[in-house]
């Protein structure tokens, strides 16, 4: 094709004429389309199918079974454990991420000495593998000889060591320190660049009226930033849903199940006891839920700029 | 805007930039120093920074007992692979969309964005029976089909801005000079974009090397075990060995962190641009 590309001179039929733009648009794209079909569409419409049947590796059944793993998932206790904790983590890792990568952000966008270096330290939490994160938050929060519990017993905050991740009370909170941990400075690069995109003048006119710095930010910079906050909001909150790594690794979702959430359930389902028709069927419930999360989100964020312009 | 700043706001910012600063850098240094510190000293009850005496012996441990190399080989095998598929795909389908006449293009743009937010658990295990069926567990080709279509919207993505940054005079230019159309993208618009590329590649590549769910799912020995997946095995039955997880995170984060922090400022543009674009 290149080489036919570079003899095809002057006055020649051009080769993009001899096959119209369409052809080649739909050449070029099915690359994608079957990639993306293959390895997204296609198992969600098999598991929407699969979470209907009574799949099994182990019986090695696989009939029909209508909404009986709905049903089942309904009454279903470890589900609605898991589903309260994953909205539980959702929601919170979404808004502090937010509101300290706000915070971040606006420390960012002034001008000081090392400013390069303080944004480039903030990529190193995003960079790293998640599981990596994991185990470093598990040897920072570890119940003998964990640094956090030797600072904490030095300054006198706690009286003796305590055992983060191996008590239910305590296992969610350390989970969702990681999470702020890793994300949050990502987060801040992102609400940075829409805060950049706020035009000066504006600023320094509201100054000019003898506006304080609080009241430029309450009045004039987050109102413009809204739309960017919300993307990013809803991008970590679907992101924050589907958490899976952290968990597994950390906790495996105990103690107790009391850090058990949607991803490390199905997982469990499917591949500890094998059963896919009801994996499938939790898999599918996480899915509805989620595209509930996102289409509540967008008409939020619709209504936001138009109300905005 | 600098001189209506008081001194107590100076403080304010510096104090905040220090705490951001240690917030993102420390915990990676303690665990880095964790990894050439004796396991006496970790558990002595009184941890330093400073590793004294100093160690390698986790290293060891990692790579003789645990065979790490052959982890980082196959997440090298496959996260290369990944990013060169997604760069090839990712440039072809951004190019059709970008500089021909597809219609409704911000619909599929919008298809192919909304791809990545399926929660992958949904995925995976309908893509397991898949794989079961053709026989392509414990392959690198399971991981790579799968990590193509996970890094591919956000390559799509972000090639996609950066194409239509390009003015198309010059596609007009060389097309009166009889260009064809693969010819136009592989003769002007990729050599242009060649900073893009390196940035998307990264991205793609980062991606697949920290992966873990499919290659938990797919993979269940270390012939073809990625390196998230060995690290997270690394527990012993009765004991944590902390030092030894230190020193194989480090062996995996430290090339990516030097990698980031060169290509930082092409990253977080490219980002940007992929993830919130009006």
């Amino acid at each position: 094709m290149i080489a036919a590309a570079t003899v095809s001179g002057i006055g020649r039929p051009r080769l993009g004429k001899a096959l119209p733009g369409a052809i080649w648009a739909f050449l070029l794209l099915t690359p994608a389309f079957v990639s993306l079909a293959s390895v997204s569409f296609y198992p969600i419409v098999n598991g929407l199918y699969l979470s209907l049947t009574n799949t099994s590796l182990i019986t090695q059944e696989n009939e029909f079974s209508g909404f009986a793993n709905y049903v089942q998932l309904w009454g279903d206790a470890q589900f609605w454990n898991a589903w309260w904790h994953t909205m539980w983590f959702t929601a919170a890792s979404t808004i502090l991420e937010t509101v300290i990568g706000l915070g971040m952000a606006l420390i960012l966008c002034e001008a000081f000495k090392g400013r390069g270096l303080v944004r480039a330290a903030m990529l190193v939490p995003w960079a790293m593998p998640t599981v990596v994160t994991s185990k470093m938050f598990g040897w920072l929060f570890d119940g003998q000889n964990g640094i956090i519990n030797y600072i904490l017993l030095h300054a006198g905050l706690i009286d003796q060591n305590i055992n983060w991740y191996g008590s239910p009370d305590t296992a969610m909170t350390t989970i969702i320190i990681a999470d702020v941990w890793k994300t949050t400075p990502f987060m801040a690069l992102l609400l940075l660049t829409g805060l950049q995109t706020v035009p000066n003048s504006l600023i320094e006119a509201a100054r000019m009226d003898g506006a304080k710095g609080w009241i430029t930010f309450w009045h004039i910079r987050l109102p413009l930033l809204m739309p960017t906050l919300l993307i990013a909001g809803l991008f970590r909150a679907l992101d924050a849903f589907r958490v899976f790594d952290l968990v597994y690794v950390l906790t495996g979702g105990g103690p107790a199940d009391s850090t058990e959430t949607l991803s490390t359930l199905s997982y469990k389902v499917l591949f500890s006891t094998l059963q896919f028709g009801y994996g499938s069927a939790v898999s599918t419930a996480m899915f509805v839920t989620e595209g509930i999360i996102a289409i509540v989100f967008c008409l939020y964020l619709v209504r936001q700029i138009r109300r905005a312009q | 805007m600098k001189d209506t700043r008081s001194p107590l706001q100076t403080i304010a910012i510096y104090l905040g930039a220090l705490l951001i600063l240690v917030w993102s850098g420390g915990p990676f240094i303690w665990q880095f120093s964790t990894s050439f510190q004796l396991d006496k000293a970790l558990t002595s009850g009184s941890p330093s920074l400073i590793p004294a005496p100093f160690t390698l012996e986790h290293y060891y441990n990692a790579f003789i007992e645990k065979e790490l190399h052959r982890y980082v080989w196959n997440s090298l095998v496959v996260s290369l692979a990944t990013t060169f598929l997604c760069l090839f795909v990712g440039s072809l389908a951004a190019f059709a969309l970008s500089r021909l006449n597809v219609k409704g293009r911000f619909g599929i743009l919008m298809v192919i964005l909304s791809v990545s937010m399926f929660p992958q658990i949904a995925l995976v295990g309908p893509l397991y029976l898949v794989a079961t069926n053709l026989g392509l567990l414990d392959t690198y080709t399971a991981l790579i089909i799968t990590y193509l279509a996970l890094g591919l919207p956000l390559v799509t993505w972000v090639l996609f801005g950066y194409f239509e940054t390009l003015p198309r005079e010059i596609d007009e230019a060389a097309r009166m000079d009889g260009v064809s159309i693969p010819g136009l993208l592989w003769h002007i618009i990729l050599p242009m974009s060649l900073p893009s590329l390196v940035t998307t590649g990264l991205l793609a590549f980062i991606t697949a090397w920290n992966e873990f769910l499919f290659a938990l799912a797919f993979t269940s020995n270390i012939d073809r075990q990625t390196i998230p997946v060995g690290i997270a095995n690394f527990t012993n039955q009765y004991y944590v060995p902390w030092g030894d997880i230190a020193a194989a995170s480090a062996v995996v984060t430290v090339p990516l962190i030097v990698l980031v922090l060169f290509f930082q400022r092409h990253i977080i543009e490219g980002l940007t641009q992929g993830g919130i674009k009006e």
